[in-house]
């Protein structure tokens, strides 16, 4: 269970280590504590306890609507927490990449000005950039003129010239193709090594996700689940949220049959099974897989 | 100072306001433009009446009174965009009610026999050196602030997200917006009137978007295609004897015509000739 946060610093946010509270844990880039959130009077999230460690793929889970995004945005600062305290460690680099971006069609933008957004880069590092994330010299076009792939990579090397410690992604792969999918989860794998930086990334591809992260927390309102890959996706709680899907349906229904006094306890990750680990790889990556191989 | 004689002709001083008000409200218009604050300008502009009202009432000057009238109107549609209200209702309300309010403030307080008209469409051949001095004054201090806080501005604007995830806070950049915009307001109501001016903030930067690039690029078309209005009203005005603000706003709307049909013929040639911009369509391999 998470720890209940201090009621003292309950209401308070806390954008500084607060010589008050607990100091986080050494190795941490950005804590979250107790952190509730509610936009427009509708709670989103709440109850949620995260720490992200440098260097860490961490994977954000969770159907429509359950606050993965609101986690994120949490996260970077841009959503203020109803209750419970926010730590980011001082002068922390953050790489955004959100979701979304609709660029009103009467600002005139072009890649190599958007690149320098808000701060000036040199042109050859602007080149640099877009080369690493595979696009050829586009520094001229209108973002407007892009493609949805396109885009996303223009946002991606944006992030990557402030030379971010953390880097977050909000549905990265959205707009691309299933190999455009694989190639891109390859890329962050690559930049990750290079960089060091810690990567937050909201996602939806579940069977890559599970082999592209090191953490994986599952998200409905609040952290339903968490831990390494195999673990998650053998969890009960992972399980009730990303279903029984069609051709995984009948393994899942063996799984957890197989493992029923799970959904007697709030967290699975606390009582993980040996035998759990037979069943882990294959079964998110059937379900995951099959909506899309059927035409 | 070896100029000072000339701002003694009354044309020169016209030409002088008008330029300044066009300089500055270019550039600041843009923003108006790419946030989609048009009628939140015209809340803020309308609510000028109400500070002639208030300077009349209170003795003060003018400019003072539009001043305090405009950032309380600024703020108070501000704080309303915030809930949940249908916004272009709430900002067609809080406009149409300040400018009635206002018609209705300075009947009660003005002198008897007061123009009315000066206030509403602007009386630039009037212009002092002291209205001068105010609308050099506002127009610099916007034109500084918005060169020193371009670049947040610029992001915040994009994406209040990027802006926070870049450090910036997007609502500081909006409320230095929302100040600039009711210092344009108080100095600009001389030359064009209260009815007009949010016209000088978003004529000129629609006439200049075909054109550009870039949002600088932009920003400095803006501030061009203003001035030029400026001084091409009203010079059209003086020769026809038509009223100046009008008349200017009349110009910036035929440069925006010009640069929207031009731009549609650009296209259209393009087209033809099959040349995409230069770049091919490398990338996302």
């Amino acid at each position: 269970m998470p720890p209940s946060p201090n009621p003292a610093a309950a209401a308070e946010i806390h954008l500084h280590a607060p010589p008050s509270t607990d100091p986080p844990a050494a190795e941490a880039l950005i804590r979250l504590a107790g952190v509730t959130v509610a936009l427009g009077g509708r709670p989103v999230l709440h109850g949620v306890d995260l720490a992200v460690a440098p260097g860490e793929i961490l994977t954000v889970l969770g159907p429509n609507g359950s606050g993965k995004s609101t986690l994120l945005r949490t996260l970077i600062g841009a959503v203020r927490p109803a209750r419970g305290t926010v730590w980011r460690r001082p002068g922390l680099r953050l790489g955004y990449v959100p979701q979304r971006l609709a660029i009103d069609a009467t600002m005139p933008l072009t890649v190599d000005r958007f690149l320098s957004l808000p701060v000036r880069r040199p042109r050859a590092d602007k080149a640099a950039a877009l080369a690493e994330v595979g696009l050829g010299a586009l520094g001229r076009r209108q973002l407007t003129e892009l493609s949805g792939g396109q885009f996303q990579r223009v946002l991606l090397a944006r992030a990557l010239l402030g030379r971010p410690e953390v880097l977050l992604l909000d549905e990265p792969t959205q707009a691309l193709d299933q190999p455009g999918t694989a190639q891109f989860y390859r890329l962050i794998a690559d930049i990750r090594a290079r960089l060091g930086c810690a990567v937050v990334m909201v996602s939806h591809d579940l069977h890559v996700v599970m082999s592209a992260s090191d953490r994986v927390i599952c998200v409905n309102g609040h952290i339903c689940c968490e831990g390494t890959p195999a673990v998650v996706s053998s969890a009960p709680e992972y399980r009730a949220l990303f279903g029984l899907g069609t051709a995984g349906a009948l393994a899942l229904y063996r799984h957890a049959h197989d493992h029923g006094h799970d959904h007697a306890h709030d967290h699975g990750h606390d009582h993980t099974h040996d035998h759990a680990h037979d069943h882990a790889r294959e079964a998110p990556r059937s379900r995951a897989a099959a909506p899309e191989e059927t035409p | 100072m070896s100029l000072a004689p000339l701002l003694d002709d009354f044309l020169v001083r016209a030409a002088l306001a008008g330029l300044g008000v066009a300089l500055a409200a270019g550039p600041l218009g843009c923003f108006v433009v790419w946030r989609r604050m048009a009628y939140f300008g015209d809340a803020t502009a309308h609510a000028a009446l109400l500070g002639v009202a208030l300077a009349l009432a209170l003795e003060i000057s003018i400019t003072l009174g539009v001043l305090a009238a405009a950032t309380a109107m600024a703020f108070a549609v501000s704080a309303l965009s915030g809930r949940r209200l249908a916004m272009d209702t709430a900002l067609g309300v809080a406009a149409h009610a300040a400018l009635a309010a206002g018609l209705v403030a300075v009947a009660l307080i003005a002198p008897r026999g007061l123009d009315l008209e000066a206030y509403l469409f602007g009386e630039i051949l009037a212009v002092t050196r002291a209205d001068l001095a105010a609308i050099w004054g506002g127009g610099a201090a916007v034109l500084a602030v918005l060169a020193w806080r371009w670049a947040p501005l610029l992001t915040a604007t994009l994406s209040p997200d990027l802006a926070h995830a870049g450090g910036i806070d997007p609502r500081a950049e909006r409320i230095g917006l929302t100040l600039m915009i009711a210092v344009v307001v108080a100095v600009a109501l001389k030359v064009v009137g209260a009815l007009l001016i949010t016209a000088m903030l978003i004529v000129p930067a629609a006439a200049a978007r075909p054109l550009v690039r870039t949002p600088e690029a932009m920003a400095a078309a803006a501030a061009l295609i203003g001035a030029l209005a400026a001084l091409a009203g009203l010079w059209a005005s003086f020769r026809w004897d038509t009223p100046t603000g009008p008349t200017i706003v009349s110009v910036a709307a035929g440069l925006f015509l010009l640069s929207a049909i031009g731009a549609g013929i650009w296209a259209i040639v393009a087209g033809r000739i099959g040349t995409g911009r230069g770049e091919g369509l490398r990338g996302e391999g």
